[in-house]
């Protein structure tokens, strides 16, 4: 059955469209002054359930990262300041993506230990961050935990993590979720950068 | 200074010529604004191909905010648009199409290669038969973001950096230069 026949023809104030634009700019105005209040709301101290919107304003507030999340890699070092890592080439053949370039070198002060590194380098643009280098290294010396998410670059070659680059990095705490020590999250609320001059 | 179209460029423009092109105010100026008013609206070609796209859109819905930014506006027709984000692998099929739309943007237009498998191929690019190595092989790309897929901060990051890019290109001046080297 023809929907035109069920209905029939528009009258003219239904032609002429004007209440279903009023109804709709109603739905959206009503939205904007909800959020308008809540935020004021919020911003003068008055906390409540009732939220805003959800948006994150980035870059100057972040999401709260949590603990098993995937980023930026980084290699550890002993407590004497060496780095962990032996160059036993675990975590180059299990990568999936094969991205991990490693040659080894000869440790010749401690013959307990026989190899070092001569470079370590991980090309960011093949990685696809599965974490398999992690589970797979013997001597946890490699650890994705840095917390740096902004991987860009204008060039294909400006990704390539040398050894010294990721024997610097060192784990950022400030953007993970805080747990007590229950293991319940203290506060999921945004994380707030610090005012850039 | 006799042949009569530097002479002729000269009597219009006098006051802008004052130094080194770039140097004037008023040239530096309008060169701002027009950054500031390129780099405000950028109107991406979201061209969604794996995975990467479920992170685009999750950029642009409501949490991480992508018209913000001024990057909103998601156009399907590349004669609209000036960013052509890349997002996904690029198999040799679509590598065709991909540079046939990218003819059709009009100037000045960048790219975005979003994603490991638009960079450089991904996990595909030692047996992939079928996967184009980079989208960079075939568009000439401006800024690459990678991970699998990038998480919206990253995206965000990418955006901007592009901005920074626009911001830093002068239109007045180049133009001006242009017209003296005639």
């Amino acid at each position: 059955m023809n929907v035109h026949d069920k209905y029939g023809p528009l009258t003219l104030w239904e032609k002429f469209y004007l209440a279903p634009i009023l109804a709709g700019l109603w739905l959206t105005s009503k939205h904007f002054f909800r959020n308008l209040g809540r935020h004021i709301l919020r911003a003068v101290g008055i906390k409540s359930r009732a939220m805003g919107a959800v948006t994150i304003q980035y870059p100057e507030f972040l999401r709260p990262l949590f603990p098993r999340l995937r980023t930026m890699h980084r290699l550890t070092r002993r407590e004497d300041g060496t780095p962990r890592c032996v160059a036993c080439m675990m975590c180059e053949t299990v990568c999936p993506a094969k991205c991990i370039y490693i040659l080894a070198d000869e440790k010749l002060e401690n013959p307990q230990i026989e190899k070092m590194l001569h470079s370590f380098d991980i090309d960011l643009g093949l990685c696809i961050f599965c974490g398999y280098c992690v589970e797979a290294c013997p001597e946890d010396a490699i650890r994705m935990d840095t917390g740096i998410l902004e991987l860009s670059n204008v060039s294909r070659n400006g990704m390539v993590l040398d050894m010294e680059t990721m024997l610097n990095l060192k784990p950022d705490g400030s953007r993970y979720a805080q747990y007590d020590k229950n293991g319940d999250i203290i506060s999921n609320a945004y994380i707030q950068q610090p005012k850039k001059s | 200074m006799s042949d009569p179209t530097r002479h002729f460029v000269g009597k219009e423009t006098k006051f802008l010529e004052e130094g080194v092109y770039g140097e004037n105010f008023i040239v530096t100026s309008v060169d701002r604004i027009l950054s500031w008013a390129r780099l405000s609206s950028i109107w991406p070609m979201t061209f969604g191909l794996a995975c990467c796209a479920i992170e685009m859109m999750a950029t642009a819905a409501s949490r991480y905010d992508l018209d913000r930014f001024g990057a909103g506006v998601m156009r399907p027709s590349p004669r609209q648009t000036d960013l052509m984000i890349v997002a996904g692998t690029v198999t040799l099929k679509m590598a065709d199409r991909i540079k046939r739309l990218y003819d059709q943007m009009p100037e000045p237009k960048y790219v975005l290669s979003m994603g490991s498998c638009a960079t450089s191929g991904g996990p595909y690019w030692q047996h992939g038969y079928h996967v184009l190595k980079g989208v960079d092989l075939i568009v000439p790309v401006d800024v690459y973001v990678t991970g699998c897929p990038p998480r919206p901060e990253a995206l965000i990051d990418g955006v901007l950096k592009i901005q920074d890019k626009i911001r830093k290109e002068s239109v007045i001046k180049r133009k001006l230069q242009e017209r003296s080297n005639v």
